[in-house]
């Protein structure tokens, strides 16, 4: 590693909630008066902490704050968060499309960024004049973009359409020859926002691809996504937000894990899901907690290899749901959900009546050892619409040892997730 | 020992911190801007670029009619197309610079949003885009004049005075980029002026000498026309070409100056706003 090529100190970013209209403009003239007689702006001592799901004192909030951080040459650093924790308004200050209010960063090189693909594109012109274009407003240089050219029509792979103007292209041709300027970028830094969503399963792969070459280069790389296993695959550290604040810096599979089990669940013994890990659906019924217990019922965040347990919800119903199904997921310590059970064996609707509900699932499955964390999802069985969902909470942990010490998980490396049932045959022939 | 960084990104520059070099780095941007605006304008269109020649001519003919014909005012002995089109090659020039211009913030919210790039770039492409049209334009003025010229009507170049023709044409285009990126800026957070830039345009037209020659203006209001910074440089325009109108330094000169003040103070606002606009646009 290198030397330090981006220095974040103190960054803070404050917005205004509501609506910009005549209120303004008296805050803007006094803000600008106090500002000529050289004293400090007053706004900058109020504002609050940005959380969404709480009604404020201030219209101000602060999107960023105090965020401090160093990045070194040839980091591919994570940034994680939920939504609205502030990921996006620091890539924007990171590729100066936004201003701070406070604090500064310094940089060495020339940083891209790509917070969207296509940006620029217009959709009278050709694909191979939108390649010139929006190179250039990448930062390329028009040598540059010709000397790559074939280079970037070949990765798109839509050779035959690139006389023809952009707004002829399917949107997904469009993603592919957005995506293909963007990855021939050569900065130094290169910043990017959840552009990996696109295109379909090929191209992402190329995409993922691409992003590994990229860091393997020795460039430095800012990368934002919800996606736990590309975070995984490219990023040597990872940085939480939370609420606009950096709640956490460092290796990536231990920052991933404590992002996903969430911090209340180490602390918290009677289960209560925090209100703010929902992702709030329509809201006729909520979670309220959850706990990972042993067959005798006794909470337990440890269980031994092969060791059945149960998970224990209260589902609170404001309001009678008709036709719906509840969900329990078992989630890997990179996001990904790994298998999850109904409350119905042969996946039928149910319904619930206004009311709260005490519900025990017991897991017969046989998870090999590792970190685990359990999603919970109550939603319409046929529209798919979320009451309530939550991503990862309760974290627990499977261990190498069976409870009843008659055998131990013999190797370092864990394959997988689930033990299956199974039955062997084996017959010399 | 002290650190060299490339970039520090803080709350506030300097006022003068323009960073014009910048601009210089993305030469290549802003000619493919320039192209761009060009090309997609005539896309679709049968007429293509002929629509360049449309618009001027039909404006002169009305012009010709009511103001001429029905109005019956003096154009100083000048046929009425060649005085006419003379002030409306260049008055178009300097107000579709200013309303273009004055746009740019909010016309482009969606690329500035996304990636950076010097933000001058954008109104400077629009002032050379609008550059080439006027070029063009200009052709067909000078068409018409020689024609006028050699069917021996009585008009008398000063045609020493050619040369001062690209200056006249930077000083509207200083204008046009000065009024027009100070709208956009004060625009971002307040939306009031984006309805003044319509008809204002309308208005300052009708406060220089465009259908009308200076000469014919009663003294008490030609004092109002002269603090109009584009009078003098039309009437330079005129006084080169067709002989009549005044060529006057001073009211050059103040030009000049109104025309270099508002420049820099529209480059400092702008360079001002473009670190905040994101939040208040």
């Amino acid at each position: 590693m290198g030397e330090i090529v981006i220095k974040v100190e103190s960054l803070g970013k404050q917005y205004r909630l509501g609506q910009v209209g005549t209120g303004t403009i008296s805050h803007d003239i006094n803000r600008w008066w106090l500002r000529m007689r050289g004293k400090e702006d007053p706004y900058l001592k109020i504002g609050e902490a940005n959380d969404r799901s709480k009604k404020g004192e201030s219209d101000l909030v602060w999107a960023l704050q105090n965020i401090n951080f160093e990045v070194k040459e040839g980091e591919v650093l994570g940034i994680i968060g939920k939504n609205g924790a502030g990921k996006s308004t620091l890539l924007k200050i990171l590729s100066r499309v936004a201003g701070p209010t406070v604090g500064s960063i310094k940089v060495k090189g020339r940083i891209a960024s790509l917070l969207e693909v296509g940006t620029g594109f217009h959709p009278d012109l050709s694909g191979r004049e939108n390649i010139f274009l929006n190179g250039s407003i990448l930062g390329m240089s028009k040598r540059e973009i010709k000397s790559k050219f074939d280079e970037i029509v070949a990765f798109s792979g839509i050779e035959r359409y690139i006389d023809t103007p952009v707004k002829r292209y399917s949107s997904g041709m469009y993603v592919r020859l957005a995506f293909a300027v963007a990855a021939h970028l050569e900065p130094e830094i290169l910043i990017v926002d959840e552009v990996l969503a696109v295109g379909d399963a090929e191209f992402q792969k190329k995409c993922l691809g691409k992003m590994k070459d990229v860091s393997r280069q020795g460039r430095t790389v800012l990368f934002v996504s919800h996606n736990m296993p590309s975070m995984r695959a490219l990023c040597s550290s990872v940085m939480i937000l939370e609420h606009g604040m950096n709640v956490g810096l460092g290796n990536t599979d231990q920052m991933i894990a404590k992002y996903l089990t969430g911090p209340a669940s180490v602390d918290n013994e009677d289960g209560i899901i925090p209100d703010d890990l929902s992702f709030h659906g329509t809201g006729e019924a909520k979670f309220k907690r959850l706990k990972t217990l042993d067959l005798k019922g006794q909470p337990k965040k440890e269980f031994c290899f092969k060791q059945d347990f149960i998970i224990n919800i209260e589902l609170e119903v404001s309001k009678r749901v008709e036709n719906v199904i509840v969900m329990v997921i078992i989630v890997s310590s990179l996001g990904e959900n790994i298998t999850m059970a109904v409350d119905n064996e042969f996946f039928k609707p149910s319904s619930y009546d206004k009311g709260l509900y005490d519900i025990e699932v017991k897991f017969e499955e046989k998870l090999l050892p590792g970190d685990y964390s359990v999603g919970l999802g109550i939603s319409y069985f046929h529209t798919g619409n979320d009451i309530d969902y939550i991503e990862s909470f309760g974290g627990f942990k499977v261990l190498r040892e069976t409870e009843s010490k008659d055998m131990e998980y013999p190797w370092a490396t864990v394959t997988g997730y689930t033990l299956p049932k199974t039955k062997w045959n084996i017959k010399k022939i | 020992m002290k650190e060299r960084w490339d970039l520090e990104i803080k709350p506030q520059d300097k006022w003068y911190h323009l960073d014009l070099g910048a601009i210089w780095a993305y030469k290549d941007l802003l000619l493919l801007m320039v192209r761009r605006d060009f090309v997609s304008v005539y896309k679709q269109t049968i007429l293509g670029p002929l629509w360049l020649f449309i618009q001027p001519i039909i404006t002169t003919l009305t012009f010709t009619i009511i103001f001429g014909n029905i109005a019956h005012i003096s154009t100083d002995g000048i046929p009425p197309i060649l005085f006419y089109l003379s002030g409306i090659t260049l008055w178009t020039y300097f107000a579709d610079c200013l309303t273009k211009t004055s746009g740019t913030f909010i016309a482009n919210a969606g690329v500035f949003g996304k990636v950076y790039f010097p933000r001058l770039i954008m109104p400077l492409s629009v002032l050379i885009s609008n550059l080439v049209k006027l070029a063009i334009q200009l052709l067909m003025f000078l068409i018409f004049w020689i024609y006028f010229l050699s069917k021996g009507t009585d008009i008398h170049p000063h045609y020493l005075y050619i040369i001062t023709v690209p200056f006249l044409i930077l000083i509207m285009a200083g204008l046009g980029l000065g009024f027009g990126i100070l709208i956009s800026s004060l625009t971002t957070k307040y939306r009031d002026l984006t309805f003044l830039v319509g008809f204002g345009v309308q208005l300052m037209m009708y406060a220089s000498p465009i259908v009308y020659p200076l000469s014919v203006v009663p003294g008490k209001y030609k004092f109002i026309l002269l603090l109009n910074p584009v009078t003098s440089i039309i009437e330079a325009f005129k006084f080169t070409f067709l002989g009549t109108g005044i060529w006057n330094w001073n009211a050059l000169l103040y030009s000049i100056i109104f025309m270099i003040i508002l420049v820099l103070l529209s480059v400092i606002v702008f360079k001002k706003v473009e670190k905040t606009f994101m939040d208040t646009v």
